[in-house]
């Protein structure tokens, strides 16, 4: 298994480079590094003089991605590109464009991220398999029809909609909880509730539609015969044996998103005014600051790819039939 | 025994959920222990780029340093016209003129003489700093904190880190040392291109700093004290502990204006030597984050991921609300704190609230104290009077809210390209063709519809409240409108095409070449909430029979073909600086173009008459021979037509009843110190408006009981069957 993850992680290194090397190629066919000093210096009175001191300051005034008038590899290494992005693959995020430290306001933002993305993932995943599992069990009932309706409907409704009418409903109508905002240590307690409730909701109708369908995949195979056979209760079929084994599939896509809990929701963040990494990244995008950016897609990538892995050494344990070998 | 147990259990879980309802607002964000303090709650969408005071530009930055920092100079809270008064000097200096020798000249001396101007400012003594480290010094007099080693800093998140702090008397050589800060090569602050030109030295002085920053800097990035009190500016010098003078060339009246800027606050050279040390930022610690001021209020938290908190200063001088302003200011009780000392509130609350949608609920819910009006909440908050005037919903009202407006110093305008061979030049033809579009674009309409009557339609690029400005049947454009049954009308979109035909373009058509005539319009306006925008304004052009194409790019593409001179028609605006008319008649000054120069002039008009009137005008001071001059600009302007004159927009604030003394100011920053609030109605009015309604609740929980059951029986009953 140590052979295996060694060589994913081998493989994720071009990968990641990459990853990087698109990130760099998008976000500069968008913006030059004229574009970003100007935003950076304001719309008023910016004279060239200073957006060519900007760029010097900040290393942009050299070639994107190849330095014809240096010799040898510097015409590789003096670049825009390799200056940026070579420290990434020891995760020195350097200084975001605005001069903070990217490191430490990852380290800051990512617990607050984590507060809502992993409760909501938690109560989402036991939620999801519950309506799931009730679901199959009444199958082909009016319960089943109108639960797969439902399902159908909630997720054809847009996560800004719950957003909104889970803040209307449930803060300024029922007065329950506050609207927005965030708190450190318990106190944070009282402004998450909402934005859990909204998200494990708004994820409830997808999911539970896809897990229903895995069941029920399950349900009527050969030894699920045998175990109702046997004289087993439909719920002791249902939790011992058909739950773990629809696990596999539910866990392809689960596993994968869990070091992602890091990287923090977009919408959720930004309208709960949560400060987290999603509303982090989204601020670098709105302010073009490059160095924000381009660690977050980093990052992003590379959880992404220990999930990955992650979801691999998972299938070994919940099912011993898959080996690495 | 179980059942009678769990009812009990139930009936103590809600009478405890009742009682808790009834004693307090669940969805109070804020802390308990913070009820019925005098804080206001107020909120910000983005963290500000930078709190230095030589590089801060931008209004949501001014929202907090104009609170902390001091310039010498400050706007009276409560008179119009803006009126210039001293914050930190001792008064508002008369310069004194000289000529190429330094020979003084007399005050009425011509523009043309004068080679010099110099400003003596005075400031009061015992003015203090807030306490801050940078001025903290031990038994010996020696600073604690300006000698830190890597490891001292190791452990440093932020300011708060430093268990002392001390203060030190502001003195004439901070504002000096911070008109040094502008030509500083790492700082780039925006207006020492401006600077340059008018204060004695001004340019070398940055090639100096320049050269002295790089010998000692050798490639480091951060981490560089450059003492600028070694290098002195001839056009700034302390004259003594309390007096500093500033030189300047030739005549120029608006650099009091930018002496009531953040600009010109002062910057102690232990501050800035504090933040300069070597691994200070990579901590974040550096005066983009944490501003050091003699202000009414200090910065104590600033974390912009969530937070930032200003309370009052505890060395604050002496400073009282005004006893004097406008006609109406004393019926409105804008006089009722006349004398008393500020600021009245001891601490404001920003909190990050990045949606307008929670923003304005919580406004509502009285956790915020005052709110613009959201494009959502406009049909709840507002309704229009019928006299055509607003004021606020009966809802609002129940509420006990108020509304306040004011036409702000700003201008938003249709820009054509003066270099374009279509729509540009100075030709009789040119100009017709201008005249009709600028007609045809009802401005009116457009404020209606998508501004909600929040904005008046301009006459010309002068704002309302600034010198030269002509209300009623004086200021209209009569290009544009006639005077009718007392207020201006649109010119018939009849006068515009006859104006059309006279350009060469019968009904849109060239005449020469028999085709339609098809222009591009830029803006900067993507996405689909804009398409409603863009479609009305094709209307307006389909009005001549002019093919309007749109352009919409993203903002830098589309500063990018400003710059080029690749446009035709284009949207921009400006906000103005100070309330002069310099700030916004330069906009039209030929020299100013963007086009080759880089300047603010977008639709690069050249007018050369236009141009020597501005010349004569931009140094005056306000006379009636200055309103003549303005006069006949303008009315150049007009007949060339460069802008369509677009609109001045209003701005709309809504206030509970709890807060007083707020008065609308569009040149002033530093306004929260004038502000009062009453906590304890507040405290009752959120008590009343926020109580929980929990019987939904507990009803939804019943239905999904309810709807177990049938589920239940079924399994059972299936279960029973199978058995069988």
């Amino acid at each position: 298994m140590i052979g295996y993850i060694i060589r994913r992680v081998t493989y994720a290194i071009p990968i990641l480079i990459g990853v990087n090397l698109l990130t760099f190629v998008l976000f500069f066919f968008v913006n030059s590094p004229d574009d970003m000093a100007r935003l950076h210096l304001g719309v008023k009175r910016v004279t060239p003089e200073a957006i060519v001191k900007w760029k010097e300051d900040r290393g942009y005034d050299k070639p994107l991605l190849y330095h014809g008038s240096k010799p040898g590899m510097e015409k590789l290494t003096d670049t825009i590109f390799v200056r940026h992005s070579l420290k990434l693959f020891v995760f020195d995020f350097g200084r975001s464009d605005q001069g903070r430290d990217i490191g430490y306001d990852i380290s800051q933002r990512m617990w607050p991220s984590l507060a809502i993305a992993l409760p909501i993932f938690i109560v989402g995943i036991f939620v999801q398999i519950t309506f799931a599992m009730l679901l199959a069990f009444f199958r082909g009932s009016y319960l089943d029809t109108s639960g797969v309706v439902l399902c159908v409907a909630m997720m054809s409704i847009s996560s800004l909609f719950y957003v909104i009418g889970g803040q209307y409903l449930l803060s300024l109508l029922l007065r329950l909880w506050p609207i927005s905002g965030y708190d450190v240590g318990w106190d944070a307690i009282k402004f998450l509730v909402l934005p859990i409730i909204v998200g494990v909701i708004s994820g409830i109708g997808a999911s539970t539609r896809l897990y229903r369908t895995f069941f029920l995949e399950e349900i009527n195979k050969d030894y699920v015969r045998t175990a109702r056979a046997k004289g087993l209760s439909e719920l002791r079929v249902l939790f011992r044996h058909v739950l773990k084994n629809a696990m596999i599939p539910i866990l392809t896509g689960v596993v994968v998103v869990i070091p992602l809990l890091f990287t923090g929701s977009l919408i959720l963040e930004s309208f709960f005014s949560i400060p987290g990494l999603g509303s982090y990244t989204i601020d670098a995008i709105h302010s073009q600051d490059f160095a924000i950016v381009r660690a977050m897609v980093f990052l992003g990538s590379v959880l992404y790819i220990v999930g990955l892995i992650l979801t691999d050494i998972t299938y070994t344990l919940v099912d011993p039939r898959v080996r690495f070998e | 025994m179980k059942r009678p147990d769990a009812i009990r259990i139930l009936l103590l879980a809600i009478s405890f959920f009742a009682s808790s309802a009834a004693a307090a607002s669940w969805n109070n964000p804020y802390p308990e222990e913070d009820a019925g303090k005098n804080i206001l709650y107020s909120a910000f969408r983005e963290r500000p780029k930078t709190f230095d005071p030589a590089r801060s530009y931008s209004s949501n930055e001014y929202l907090f340093i104009a609170q902390i920092y001091e310039p010498p100079f400050q706007y009276h809270y409560l008179k119009r016209p803006y009126t210039l008064i001293p914050l930190t000097a001792e008064s508002v200096p008369m310069p004194i003129y000289l000529d190429k020798q330094g020979h003084r000249l007399p005050r009425d001396a011509s523009p043309e003489a004068i080679a010099f101007s110099v400003y003596e400012i005075r400031i009061r003594p015992g003015i203090l700093y807030q306490p801050h480290p940078a001025f903290a010094r031990d038994a010996d007099g020696r600073y604690l904190y300006h000698d830190l080693s890597p490891r001292d800093i190791e452990g440093l998140r932020a300011i708060g880190d430093f268990p002392h702090t001390g203060t030190r008397e502001l003195v004439a050589a901070d504002y000096v040392y911070q008109i040094k800060r502008l030509a500083h090569p790492k700082l780039h602050s925006p207006i020492l291109s401006v600077m340059n030109d008018y204060i004695v030295g001004m340019k070398e002085y940055a090639t100096t700093l320049k050269q002295a920053h790089d010998e000692i800097a050798v490639g480091r990035d951060s981490g560089v004290y450059l003492d600028l009190s070694k290098f002195p500016l001839a056009g700034a010098e302390a004259v003594d502990r309390y007096s500093y003078r500033v030189k300047l060339h030739g005549k120029y009246p608006q650099l009091l204006y930018w002496m009531a800027m953040p600009f010109f606050a002062p910057m102690a050279p232990e501050v800035d030597r504090f933040f300069s040390q070597p691994g200070m930022a990579d901590k974040n610690i550096t005066l983009d984050w944490y501003p050091v001021g003699s202000g009414a209020y200090t910065l104590t938290v600033n974390n912009p991921n969530r937070q930032m908190v200003m309370e009052r200063n505890p060395n604050y001088h002496e400073e009282s609300y005004p006893t004097e302003g406008e006609p109406g200011d004393g019926p409105s009780g804008l006089l009722l704190d006349a004398g008393q000392r500020l600021p009245f509130i001891d601490k404001v609350i920003f909190n990050l609230d990045k949606e307008s949608i929670p923003r304005w609920n919580k406004f509502l819910q009285g956790y915020y104290d005052r709110s613009g009006v959201q494009p959502e909440g406009f049909d709840q908050a507002i309704r229009f009077t019928s006299e055509g005037d607003t004021d606020v919903s009966d809802t609002m009202k129940e509420k006990g809210i108020r509304l306040l407006t004011s036409v702000a110093a700003s201008t938003y305008y249709l820009g054509f390209n003066m270099l374009d061979p279509v729509v540009g030049g100075y030709t009789e033809r040119a100009r017709k063709l201008r005249q009709a579009i600028s007609i045809a674009v009802d401005f009116e309409e457009q404020i209606t519809i998508f501004e909600n009557g929040r904005g008046i339609a301009a006459q010309g690029p002068l704002a309302p409240g600034i010198f030269g400005y002509r209300e009623g049947r004086a200021g209209i454009n009569p290009y544009v409108y006639d005077w009718a049954e007392g207020k201006p009308r649109r010119k018939p979109i009849e006068y515009a095409r006859q104006l059309l035909k006279e350009a060469g373009y019968p009904d849109g058509v060239n005449a020469a070449t028999g085709n339609s005539l098809s222009i591009n319009y830029e803006t900067p306006a993507i996405g689909p909430e804009r398409k409603a925008q863009l479609d009305w304004m094709l209307k307006q052009f389909k009005k001549l029979g002019i093919q309007l194409v749109v352009r919409a790019t993203d903002y830098n593409r589309f500063q990018e073909k400003m710059r080029k001179g690749d446009a035709q028609i284009f949207d921009w605006g400006w906000n103005a600086d100070y309330p002069d008319p310099e700030n916004f008649l330069f906009l039209l000054y030929g020299p100013n173009k963007k086009v080759g120069e880089n300047g603010e002039n977008a639709s690069n008009y050249d007018n050369p008459a236009f141009n020597r009137l501005f010349e004569r005008m931009k140094n005056m001071e306000n006379t009636p021979e200055r309103q003549a001059i303005i006069d006949q600009m303008i009315d150049i302007a007009r007949r060339d037509a460069p802008w369509i004159w677009g609109m001045h927009p209003k701005q709309f604030l809504l206030e509970h009843a709890w807060m007083s003394n707020t008065k609308p100011h569009n040149m002033a920053n530093n306004t929260l110190k004038y502000v009062r609030l009453d906590p304890v109605k507040r405290e009752e009015l959120r008590a009343a408006w926020n109580r929980p309604v929990i019987w939904p609740v507990a009803l939804v929980l019943g239905v999904l009981a309810a709807g177990a059951l049938p589920a239940i029986v079924t399994y059972r009953r299936k279960e029973r069957a199978r058995r069988r």
